[in-house]
């Protein structure tokens, strides 16, 4: 595959088809965990490890799986990944792993895995399917985190609270307090708060696209129609 | 139709096997991420529970082996809990301190699972929330990473404050409430005051009681 390809791939899974903003899949993880930084990172990297070896699998197998049983094959594969990443997060960082709680078996029914490995992974080669599971990884990962960012700072005026959790002791220093006499608006970090924030980023992806499609930059084909062509 | 189709027996079967062999590799990769990481979670969780007790009772004032100290006891009326793991904290063999976990109090919604220490004198040495599922923001103010309030509890006993005291401010005692939640520290309160009625009435005696062995324990 050319390097145009590669390209291709990274820019759609991070942005033209990131899966929480543009294929909306994946949203009762992203909805439930997303009341701080850390916790959207852990869950978005989890995500990521469980898409990478996924993928990787449904490519080096895709020769040989039936197509009448290649779903269950792949939902088993799946279901295998999460199962180890869970246990690994339970071992390594069980605090972490106490507070996803049940979003990480969850991992199993995001549909962006089994979407990734039905649509790519079993049509493409095993390079080609690893770089496609890093960059639908890292855009889901970046939507979470910068959602769960969001809502924590508006929600409780800091930034990173509990990064000790993913990254050892030594980071629980790098908690932000931006205003230490900040109330809060609990608004935020409630449910309501996460559908607002994940509506936000919608449209601000929106109004980007727009704005450089009306620049006349090439993009892919946009989710939302140009109001001049509707 | 093509004559070299394979019969649907032959298909199916095959489909079948092919299913039944990730089945096998799927458990198969299971159960070796199982045996790599069992050790590291049961550590893992001792650790965690060795924080949460040494949250309530410093390192330093005993010298046991608290984690393999304990009993289950069973006082639901008082403990809220079906079965209460009781640890015990000791020092030079004399004994220090009770542990209770968890400790069950009815919050706004749900159950509040509290771990209670009490001292062989009958004050209490901490009480911290496990878990929880009380509103954010309102009645979460127990869990001492949002305030400090469930902290005031330490040095308390049923003689300081007077037993009929043992009440948040609205109905006539010394413990504070939130705005907007009293349920949640009207609950955890009642529930710490039941926690050292019993000790009162059982917990001494609890010391001499030969410590539980696991049943399950594996070797």
């Amino acid at each position: 595959m050319s390097d145009i390809g590669y390209r291709k791939i990274i820019v759609d899974g991070l942005w033209h088809n990131n899966q929480a903003l543009v294929a909306l899949l994946g949203l009762c993880p992203l909805m439930a965990v997303t009341n701080s930084l850390v916790n959207g990172l852990g869950l978005g990297l989890a995500t990521t490890a469980v898409l990478l070896l996924s993928n990787l699998s449904v490519s080096t197998i895709r020769h040989w799986v039936r197509p009448e049983v290649r779903l269950p094959v792949f939902v088993l594969i799946i279901a295998s990944f999460v199962t180890a990443v869970e246990l690994v997060m339970h071992a390594w960082f069980h605090e972490l792993y106490k507070i996803l709680g049940i979003f990480i078996p969850l991992i199993v029914t995001n549909c962006t895995i089994i979407g990734r490995a039905e649509a790519f992974a079993s049509r493409n080669p095993v390079l080609a399917s690893a770089t496609d599971a890093l960059a639908i990884g890292f855009g889901f990962t970046a939507v979470l985190t910068l959602l769960g960012a969001s809502r924590e700072l508006i929600g409780q005026g800091t930034l990173l609270s509990g990064a000790h959790l993913l990254f050892g002791e030594a980071a629980r220093a790098w908690e932000v307090t931006v205003n230490p006499d900040y109330p809060g608006v609990l608004l935020a970090i409630l449910p309501p708060g996460a559908f607002m924030g994940l509506g936000t980023l919608i449209a601000l992806k929106n109004l980007i696209d727009r704005y450089f499609g009306q620049r006349g930059t090439e993009t892919a084909p946009a989710p939302t129609p140009q109001p001049e062509q509707a | 139709m093509n004559e070299r189709a394979p019969s649907p027996w032959r298909t199916a079967l095959t489909a079948a096997a092919v299913l039944g062999f990730f089945a096998v590799l799927g458990s198969a990769l299971v159960g070796v991420a199982y045996q790599g990481t069992a050790e590291r979670i049961a550590q893992s969780e001792r650790e965690a529970l060795l924080r949460q007790l040494n949250a309530i009772l410093a390192r330093h004032e005993y010298d046991n082996d608290l984690l393999n100290d304990y009993l289950d006891v069973s006082a639901p009326k008082r403990l809220g809990a079906e079965t209460t793991r009781v640890y015990r904290a000791r020092r030079q063999g004399k004994p220090v301190a009770l542990i209770l976990s968890p400790v069950v109090a009815q919050g706004y919604s749900g159950a509040i699972d509290l771990i209670v220490g009490i001292r062989v004198d009958g004050t209490l040495a901490g009480v911290r929330v496990l878990s929880h599922k009380e509103t954010p923001g309102l009645g979460d103010r127990i869990d001492e990473r949002k305030s400090p309030w469930i902290l005031g509890f330490s040095g308390k006993s049923l003689d300081e404050p007077p037993l009929s005291r043992w009440r948040v401010k609205r109905d006539g005692g010394d413990f504070d409430q939130f705005t907007g939640a009293t349920i949640t520290p009207r609950a955890v309160v009642a529930a710490v005051k039941e926690a050292l009625l019993w000790y009162r009435a059982q917990g001494p005696k609890l010391f001499e009681v030969p410590p539980q062995v696991e049943k399950t324990r594996h070797e």
